[in-house]
């Protein structure tokens, strides 16, 4: 009698589903393995905000938050493990951190009814919510990137970068392959010469190619890297003197520990961004109060200010405020992922909320809708400088060529629709 | 001369400076393999491991600093001293001495007369297990190895090979860099330092009769023991020059431990016996695959290397089985 009283417990308790107690927030990282280097400061700055939330505001609309964390090593395998093993714990929001496992999620999260957020990766053309309706990548994509970086060179040549050369040395990957279709695009409509250089997991070796870019003495470098493959290339191009000053990464490509291995030659690199570098914002005091000196931070704490703990910072902030917004739109705190779906389709990101939340000038301001899960796309440039070594903005945010861009996630994404039978989720 | 000629050769001889860096990490695994038998897929992850105490030794690191802290609620990370690289170096050999020993006493003393598949297995947990070892000791940042190693072109070669191009405006001298220049010296004197060992020491001819026959050496008093872990304390050497040579390229990384991907090819090539094999076998590789993307790399769509190492090896593999300088296979019924 007793076993079967047990037994029925059990069953209730199962039946019941998860507690709704908390905003559940997975955190797939990887802070093993060949990547780590990149994975590690974004997971802590994920982490850390969700905590400071919990620490300073008693977590959002009064509900506490609880990360759950599962290490994926940048493997789409396990990152899909991960998925499949944390969506019953109630997840609101996944952030996979990889384009090979966002791309394999995209049809599982849609029939689950559970957002993903994939900020400056993943499929570009996810931006299309009419097509897209579980996946959201504002406030920038891939394309925003590679235009972006057409866009600086063009100021920096007065407009006109007609018959200029642009090598492209990209991670022979999912990822490495995004801009291609835009670069060649924007080659066409500027007349510049865009040549393709791949470089191989986990690019260890890029002897080749650098002997290819000395040979041909392009005008400018365009690098889409990410993991060892970013500090291999700045210090094969400093092996070649090639001027840093005419390098430039994707957003993937511009952090401390991609620079800091080549020394003082790094110095003048610069990435494409999406967000501000720095510590000098009032958040990361809070940070340091609530979460560091508590002994609370997901990492060592040291790591605040960093370009890849600020990233993973402000993607906490931007699930958190869509959090937000999906309170208020249902007028319930215990939101489930569908609310949350909902909340950041709302998204409303102003640079006085921004201001608010101790993070003034930090990203730019946008708004999502139905139709637009991209945002605005603007894009802004950051340097190295390798005396202080520091990262320093060194544009605004500005827009990017929606015109080509938009042509082609309309057509990406049409394919995509017809292959898939998909309705258009915003009539 | 042509361009192409001129540019093919620029290939060549970086192909062959790209040869001697994959036979630096290959000469471990032939140092393990030709003693004991054992594959030892550790080795790549022993050059990680080698290459991170270098670093933290050198910057006077608390090793296993975050496990302590979370432990004991303390924030200790540094000794607050810096060591030189020198003295750093011969510490982190007495560590892999150190692991040597201990990988004998815990893992393969208690494997001798099994399957060689069992052996090579027990490497892949060792790898695993030193991984973990290593991101818990050191953390997982990537560090920037700098042990006086010169890096960059050098200006000289450049200088005095531009007449080669006799005007041609496209060539500018040929590219060596400096770093790739030092670890082919430093290979070299590898070789000869090993095979100098190996033919003129009481142990390395100990070890070399502990290679031909293990029951032979145990028959005329050859301490196997002590055998097995002075070939992995060689090899652990061998992993630490090729930490530091390639640390010095990338940082220091786990991404390094992926640099035994560019020792396969180079050993099925050169087999896995043969010390003068790693070497020859590194720079037909190097070579081969730089060439390679070179001449048919733009109309493949680039990136052939990783590919064409395996397909180069393959194709010796099938003509030669045991590699060019291995032993032959002979199977006694």
């Amino acid at each position: 009698m007793k076993k079967t009283l047990s037994t029925l417990a059990l069953g209730v308790a199962m039946a019941a589903g998860p507690a709704m107690a908390d905003l559940v927030f997975p955190s797939l990282s990887y802070r093993t393995g060949p990547y780590a280097a990149g994975g590690i400061p974004f997971a802590d700055g994920y982490a850390d905000y969700f905590t400071l939330l919990n620490e300073r505001d008693g977590g959002i609309g009064g509900v506490m938050t609880r990360l759950v964390e599962c290490e994926t090593g940048y493997n789409t395998e396990k990152g899909v493990e991960c998925y499949e093993s944390t969506k019953g714990e109630g997840a609101l929001v996944y952030q996979p951190l990889s384009t090979g496992i966002t791309y394999q999620l995209i049809p599982k999260v849609t029939a689950d009814d559970i957002p993903m957020h994939t900020m400056g990766y993943g499929r570009t053309s996810a931006a299309n919510g009419d097509v897209f309706s579980h996946v959201f990548n504002y406030p920038g994509n891939y394309w925003n990137g590679a235009s972006g970086v057409v866009n600086y060179l063009l100021e920096a040549n007065n407009g006109d970068i007609n018959g200029k050369k642009i090598s492209l040395v990209y991670h022979n990957s999912a990822y490495g392959k995004e801009p291609i279709r835009t670069l060649e695009e924007l080659a066409k409509k500027h007349g510049f010469e865009l040549s393709l250089l791949p470089v191989d997991h986990p690019g260890q070796e890029q002897k080749s190619q650098w002997l290819q870019i000395r040979r041909d003495r392009p005008d400018y470098v365009v690098m889409w890297g990410w993991g060892v493959m970013n500090q291999v290339a700045i210090q094969e191009a400093a092996n070649i003197r090639f001027n840093m000053e005419n390098f430039i990464g994707v957003w993937w490509s511009g952090a401390e520990h991609d620079v800091l291995s080549a020394g003082d030659k790094a110095n003048g690199y610069k990435a494409v961004t999406f967000h501000n570098v720095g510590r000098d914002f009032p958040v990361f005091e809070d940070i340091q109060k609530y979460v560091v000196d508590t002994g609370k931070a997901a990492g060592a704490g040291d790591q605040i200010g960093n370009v890849l703990y600020n990233r993973g910072m402000y993607a906490a902030m931007l699930a958190a405020e869509a959090v937000k917004t999906a309170q208020e739109i249902h007028g319930t705190a215990d939101i489930t992922p569908a609310m949350m779906r909902d909340g950041m389709e709302a998204l409303e990101i102003t640079e006085e909320k921004m201001a608010g939340l101790g993070m003034p000038n930090f990203g730019p301001s946008f708004t999502v809708t139905c139709e637009n899960h991209g945002g605005p796309g603007l894009v802004g440039v950051t340097q190295w400088d390798a005396s202080s070594k520091t990262w320093s903005l060194i544009s605004d945010f500005k827009p990017t060529d929606t015109e080509v861009i938009g042509a082609l996630i309309a057509e990406d994404s049409g394919a995509f629709a017809a292959e898939n039978n998909i309705e258009s989720n915003c009539k | 001369m042509p361009d192409s000629l001129l540019f093919g050769t620029e290939v060549v001889l970086n192909g062959l400076m790209a040869g001697v860096l994959y036979a630096l990490v290959a000469l471990g695994f032939v140092l393990i393999y030709k003693a004991s038998g054992i594959f030892n897929y550790a080795q790549g992850v022993m050059a990680l491991f080698a290459a991170m105490t270098l670093y933290g030794i050198m910057v006077g690191q608390v090793p296993f600093s975050h496990l302590i802290n979370a432990i004991f609620g303390t924030h200790i990370h540094h000794f607050g001293w810096e060591i030189p690289a020198i003295l750093a170096i011969i510490v982190t050999v007495v560590v892999m001495v150190a692991f040597a020993w201990l990988v004998q006493q815990y893992i393969f003393r208690h494997l001798v007369g099994q399957e060689p598949i069992i052996l090579f297995m027990a490497t892949i947990g060792l790898a695993y297990f030193l991984e973990g070892v290593a991101d818990l000791m050191w953390g997982s940042e990537i560090k920037a190895l700098d042990v006086g190693l010169p890096q960059g072109g050098s200006f000289w070669i450049e200088e005095n090979t531009q007449w080669l191009g006799m005007g041609n405006e496209n060539f500018y001298g040929f590219f060596l860099d400096q770093l790739d220049l030092i670890a082919t010296v430093i290979a070299a004197v590898l070789v000869i330092a090993l095979v100098a060992f190996s033919q003129y020491t009481k142990q390395g001819r100990a070890m070399r009769a502990v290679a031909d026959d293990h029951q032979a050496a145990l028959s005329v008093g050859i301490n196997l023991n002590f055998i097995w872990v002075l070939v992995w304390s060689v090899a652990g050497f061998v992993a630490l020059v090729a930490g530091i040579v390639w640390g010095s390229k990338s940082g220091v990384q786990f991404s390094l431990s992926l640099i035994a991907l560019k020792a396969l090819p180079v050993l099925m090539l050169g087999g896995f016996t043969s010390i003068p094999g790693a070497i020859v076998g590194g720079l037909i590789i190097g070579v081969g695959e730089k060439l390679f993307e070179f001449a048919l790399g733009p109309a493949l769509g680039g990136a052939t290397e990783n590919w064409f190492a395996y397909v180069l090896a393959l194709v010796f593999l099938v003509f030669r089985p045991q590699g060019l300088f291995g032993e032959k296979i002979i199977e006694r019924v």
